[in-house]
């Protein structure tokens, strides 16, 4: 087990560093000076120079990258030109927003789809299960911000439930934040959830076509307890699996979900720091959010190996 | 103890219902052991999950199954939650699958003694260290926690057996034990079954292709072909006298030890009739050498050769004289 968990980290820690390289080429590419990039040409030559110097163009490509690395490893991200505020404080109050979000989005969609994979699966080539199925095909077809919009005009508009946008802060107490939050994801859940449903569902109806699914019977157990205690676990690693998927998207899925609440967190952020070019902040945000689908990876494998104890005797 | 009368199969078609096992009937007492063998198709398989009340889908059982004076094909799917794995227990041809991957063996032998015999948790412990010791799972308290990918193909067998025999079963139904492990662990496991039946005079069905298996180990023998029975009768009569021509040529077919390299193995020519095909004639018509005219006119009758030795054969007389 250890040495299973040593070779993730190490893997992880790789990808990381492969990662930050090709951001890091990928930047420094950009034909022109970056910092005529970011203030534009009409930049008065002295606020020109001061960025360029700020920015250390004028020394080696290697000597940058690592002292970005380092910068990196202690929390010190530079300075956005923009918010005029650094990146790492930044990122960290725009994340305190998105992280919530997305976790409420992922456990929504869990929460809907599983279940409903399971009942489809349980109620296999009957009515029930093709009425699902239908759910599901729509869900997966509906573009999140309309589904967004429609959301906000029956729950904010007519109800008066929830706000229509806006984010209060977490200042702002528990709930009140919350609140802000539900809809904008149920509006990134809702795709997720029906690929859930599809997953749950094919995924059960594998394990139910092993043969340890007939000794489970064999030994006397109902068809609801053998789904429950023999095939539910057995099911869950393609489930586990999308799931890390589905965060990782979750995340992307930010970008226009915030955008739509006007929500100020790190969607709208790496939105907003595109269209102005604040590449400080841009080179930060995607080192940020390639590191945490790559976490999210690991800790995906971790689980199988919690799930499938195949996995964890693997080396022996 | 266990009567299984006019047992048909039918798997319900979208014009008609396609019939793929007949009017199998058997009679099996306490301790003894009954094998039933045929080729792929034949119906074998079909009959063990239908005494199990596992039928698949659109698949149905009619007839009488008797188990101890209670009549199994009429309890209700809830009501027969409770007779399997407790009073007929089954275990099947691949024991690498059988199991549960991801649940410790210990835990899988001791859930129908907590479903079952609501025992609790720390009394299930102790009785399935017992049940793995006596079949023979060497260290047993100390498998317990250990997952199945851990044990060899044979051990899983035993695990498998273990489970069956954990509630003490009327009757336990094998469904080719041995197909899927090497000859000397085959011979290991038979010898496990023929032990437990005797130890504990639960009835055995075994099922198989493999007529050197069922030779070996049983007191009564079924011969299955085309979803019917060809042959019934004690083990012994049946091998030194078979009375039917599929019989006589199945074990015609077994190769022998030290038999002349030059030699052919002896097959049967020709394929078994499509399931659900109409039984105007004798099913076995088509591949027989002893074939008349009136045996194509309806499917035989059970032509009683010698004590409780019966063959579906008009010419059973004769097939004996010719095997003699």
């Amino acid at each position: 087990m250890i040495a299973f968990l040593l070779r993730r980290i190490a893997t992880f820690l790789a990808t990381l560093a492969i990662a930050s390289a090709v951001i890091f080429a990928a930047l420094e590419l950009l034909p022109g000076d970056p910092a005529q990039i970011m203030l534009g040409i009409d930049a008065p030559p002295d606020a020109l120079e001061a960025l360029q110097k700020k920015l250390g163009v004028d020394r080696p490509v290697v000597e940058r990258y690592f002292t970005w690395i380092g910068g990196l490893v202690v929390g010190d991200m530079g300075e956005s030109f923009t918010y005029v505020m650094p990146v790492s404080d930044l990122i960290m109050t725009r994340l305190g927003v998105t992280l919530p979000l997305a976790l409420l989005a992922a456990l929504i969609s869990v929460l809907i789809g599983v279940p409903v994979g399971l009942y489809a699966a349980a109620n296999h080539k009957t009515p029930r299960d093709y009425g699902v199925m239908i759910f599901g095909q729509l869900g997966i077809a509906i573009p999140n911000f309309w589904f967004a919009i429609l959301l906000v005009l029956v729950f904010s508009i007519y109800l008066g439930w929830f706000p229509a946008g806006g984010f209060p802060g977490w200042d702002a107490g528990f709930w009140p934040a919350i609140k802000a939050l539900i809809l904008p994801a149920f509006s990134l859940a809702i795709v997720e959830a029906a690929i859930f449903a599809r997953i749950s569902r094919s995924a059960v109806l594998d394990v139910l076509r092993e043969d340890f699914v007939r000794t489970a019977r064999a030994k006397g157990l109902s068809r609801k307890s053998t789904l429950v205690k023999h095939v539910l676990r057995n099911a869950m690693i393609p489930i586990i699996t999308i799931c890390g998927l589905e965060l990782s998207s979750l995340l992307v899925g930010t970008i226009v979900i915030e955008q739509v609440f006007n929500i100020p967190g790190l969607g709208r952020l790496v939105f907003q720091s595109l269209t102005q070019l604040d590449l400080m902040v841009v080179k930060n945000l995607i080192m940020l959010l390639v590191a945490l689908v790559v976490f999210i990876n690991l800790v995906v494998d971790l689980l199988y190996a919690v799930i499938d104890p195949r996995l964890k005797h693997q080396g022996h | 103890m266990l009567q299984v009368k006019n047992l048909n199969i039918t798997i319900a078609g979208a014009t008609r219902d396609i019939s793929i096992v007949k009017d199998v009937s058997f009679e099996l007492d306490a301790g003894r052991s009954l094998g039933v063998v045929g080729e792929s198709g034949s119906g074998k398989s079909m009959t063990a999950l239908a005494l199990m009340g596992l039928l698949p889908g659109a698949i149905r059982a009619s007839g009488s199954i008797n188990l101890a004076g209670q009549e199994l094909l009429a309890l209700s799917e809830q009501e027969m939650c409770s007779v399997r794995g407790n009073k007929v227990a089954m275990i099947f041809q691949e024991p690498m699958t059988s199991l549960n991957p991801v649940q410790t063996i210990g835990r899988q032998v001791a859930e129908p003694l907590v479903l079952h015999k609501a025992m609790t948790r720390t009394a299930a412990r102790e009785e399935t260290i017992r049940l793995l010791d006596r079949v023979g799972i060497p260290d047993a308290a100390r498998r317990l926690d250990v997952y199945p990918h851990q044990l060899s193909g044979g051990q899983r067998q035993r695990v498998m057996i273990a489970i069956a025999l954990s509630c003490s079963p009327n009757v336990l139904v094998a469904d080719e034990p041995t197909t899927a492990l090497d000859v000397t662990v085959q011979r290991q496991i038979l010898d496990l079954l023929r032990e437990l039946v005797s130890e504990t005079r639960m009835a055995l069905i075994i099922i198989s292709h493999d007529l050197g298996v069922i030779g070996e180990m049983v007191d009564e023998m079924l011969v299955m072909y085309g979803g019917s029975v060809v042959e019934r009768g004690h083990a012994d009569q049946v091998f030194a006298k078979p009375a039917h021509p599929y019989t006589s040529r199945l074990i015609e077919a077994i190769p022998r030890f030290g038999m002349p390299r030059s030699e052919r193995l002896k097959t049967i020519p020709g394929t078994m009739p499509e399931m659900g095909s109409e039984m105007k004639a004798c099913i076995f018509a088509g591949r027989c050498d002893l074939v008349y005219a009136d045996c194509l006119e309806a499917p035989p009758p059970f032509v009683s050769v010698d004590d409780a030795h019966v063959a579906a054969c008009i010419r059973a007389g004769r097939v004996m004289e010719t095997t003699q």
